[in-house]
């Protein structure tokens, strides 16, 4: 008999009404298409509202190429440091038991919720010529503050979480019976952490150090403070953009802004690809 | 006595684990510490594998200072209750692990070691298995290939915690047998936590009944089972016993009638 009446499709106990349904999948393609693919779009149209050849002859000029090379100069340094310490800290947090844990984990979200402009002025109090070792560093002719040195120390503080955050879940989970295991068959440390927690760890560390990497390019306010802004020598990317973008050379500006955003893509593409490719490698390592 | 173990003590922040314990057993003995969840006999038993330090107390074995032996050069072959296989490492390379991580001037050569894995898979009777990782390995599969990798060491003690806890009852028995004949070939000083009375007083030759931090009773299974040292040594004994009968009950065959 059920089957003549009308075939109404039975809800699940946690579903909502199409209608609910489709008022939250709106909201959401709203707000993404809104606040982020309309703004990404705009950046790659205002590049080429004046051709391709004019987007291209942005990058000839030599403060251009000059604040790309710092760019990736800054991030190559900063990236694998905060790599160590990531895998260090995440190490101490997962596998041992020590007085001030929490107090740790909690300092290691700090420059979450610390605004970037303050990091960059904690190293100006500091390192600057009117710092706290202003003097000493004048004296043995060391520049931190408006230098390369003082762009690293920024990023490495604005970084700083992403590789941590992003292991300490994950090797909290997995527990330390393999590495116990490992160290009574006779392993020693670095042999333990070698063989067993890296290659346990390696696809939540490649997310770190990617957006870590994304991040540690595409800084702004942290680096701004630090800078000095002194064009060819102390402008990264995201600096030189404001520059021009000030100066009213806005294909030049939306040029290098194409440059970063397609940096920030490939971060993302790569992300997805590795998570498609090994999948169920990532899951196999992820289950008991 | 080649096992001595002298008034150990471990406490966790403020929670004592062990409150001085204290047995011997000679080479080759077979072991069980048996005794209810929170007892302090996994506490133990990882003191012995050096994963856990003593706070008080001192333990011989084969004339040497235990303790003092740092856990990588202890060769205590340590199986654990969840296995813990390196999950990204296939059976072969499991088993070879210990062999491979030592230091050069020791380490067989690469043919030395396959024949060891070949011949250790032989053992526990996964013969073409080597390749396999451990994600798809049945239970007891598992609990062989721990077995394996522990004594590719060539252990001087073997540490089993609740070597059987998550089997189901076939398998366990099974496995019972087959790790005592092992034992039985190969000599090996052997310690195993479980909480199954059946299993401690069927496998072992000496059984060391523990409770909150203590050992109440140490002795062979036909001691304890003749002459229960404390009201809770006999209570335990039998506790088990009626859960273990009821749990036989349902396997038994229904009669006919019924239907």
């Amino acid at each position: 008999m059920a089957a003549l009446l009308p075939a109404r499709r039975a809800r699940g106990p946690i579903e909502d009404g199409p209608v609910t349904r489709a008022a939250f999948i709106l909201i959401a393609v709203g707000f993404i298409v809104l606040f982020l693919l309309l703004p990404l779009i705009t950046v790659f149209a205002q590049a080429l509202s004046q051709g391709v050849n004019a987007a291209l002859a942005a990058f000839d000029d030599p403060d251009a190429r000059s604040a790309i090379r710092l760019t990736f100069l800054v991030a190559a340094i900063a990236v694998p440091l905060n790599v160590v310490f990531g895998v260090a800290a995440a190490w101490a947090v997962a596998k041992f038991d020590f007085p001030g844990k929490s107090m740790l984990v909690t300092l290691i979200d700090l420059p979450f919720s610390v605004s970037p402009v303050i990091a960059g002025l904690v190293y100006v109090l500091i390192f600057g010529l009117q710092g706290w070792l202003g003097p000493l560093l004048r004296d043995y002719n060391i520049k931190i503050i408006f230098a390369l040195p003082g762009l690293v120390l920024a990023t490495i503080f604005v970084t700083f979480p992403f590789v941590a955050r992003e292991l300490i879940p994950l090797m909290t989970d997995q527990g330390r019976d393999e590495e116990e295991a490992a160290v009574s068959l006779g392993a020693s440390g670095w042999s333990t952490f070698r063989r067993v927690t890296l290659p346990n760890i390696k696809w939540g560390l490649l997310y770190g150090v990617l957006l870590c990497n994304a991040r540690a390019m595409g800084e702004f306010g942290a680096v701004s403070v630090v800078s000095g802004h002194i064009r060819g020598l102390t402008n990264t990317m995201p600096l030189h953009v404001e520059v021009l973008y000030n100066d009213y050379q806005y294909v030049g500006a939306f040029a290098i802004a194409s440059l970063l955003a397609l940096l920030a893509l490939v971060t993302l593409v790569v992300k997805s690809f590795l998570e498609w490719r090994y999948a169920d490698e990532i899951a196999a390592v992820h289950r008991h | 006595m080649s096992l001595v173990v002298d008034s150990v003590a471990k406490r966790f922040s403020r929670f004592p684990a062990l409150k001085g314990v204290s047995f011997a057993a000679p080479q080759g003995a077979f072991v069980a510490l048996l005794g209810p969840s929170g007892s302090g006999k996994t506490t133990l038993l990882r003191i012995l594998g050096g994963l856990e330090f003593a706070d008080l107390g001192q333990v011989t074995f084969d004339g040497m200072d235990w303790l003092s032996v740092p856990a990588r050069e202890r060769r205590a072959g340590f199986v654990f209750q969840q296995y813990a296989l390196f999950r990204h490492m296939t059976v072969a390379k499991n088993i070879a692990f210990g062999l491979n991580v030592r230091p050069r001037r020791t380490r067989p050569s690469r043919a030395e070691i396959a024949r060891r894995v070949e011949e250790l898979l032989h053992l526990v009777q996964l013969e073409g298995l080597g390749k396999r990782y451990p994600s798809e390995l049945s239970g007891g599969q598992r609990q062989r290939v721990a077995l394996a990798r522990a004594l590719a060491i060539e252990p001087r003690m073997l540490l089993l915690d609740e070597p059987f806890g998550a089997l189901d009852a076939k398998v366990r028995k099974e496995l019972r047998v087959w790790l005592r004949s092992l034992h039985d070939r190969t000599g090996i000083t052997t310690i195993f936590v479980t909480h199954d009375q059946d299993e401690a007083l069927e496998l072992a030759d000496l059984v060391a009944v523990m409770n909150a931090g203590k050992i109440e009773q140490i002795g062979t299974p036909r001691d304890i089972r003749a002459a229960p040292a404390s009201a809770f040594v006999a209570d335990f004994i039998e506790r088990s016993a009626e859960a273990t009968s009821i749990a036989v009950l349902p396997t038994r065959p229904v009669p006919l009638s019924l239907h």
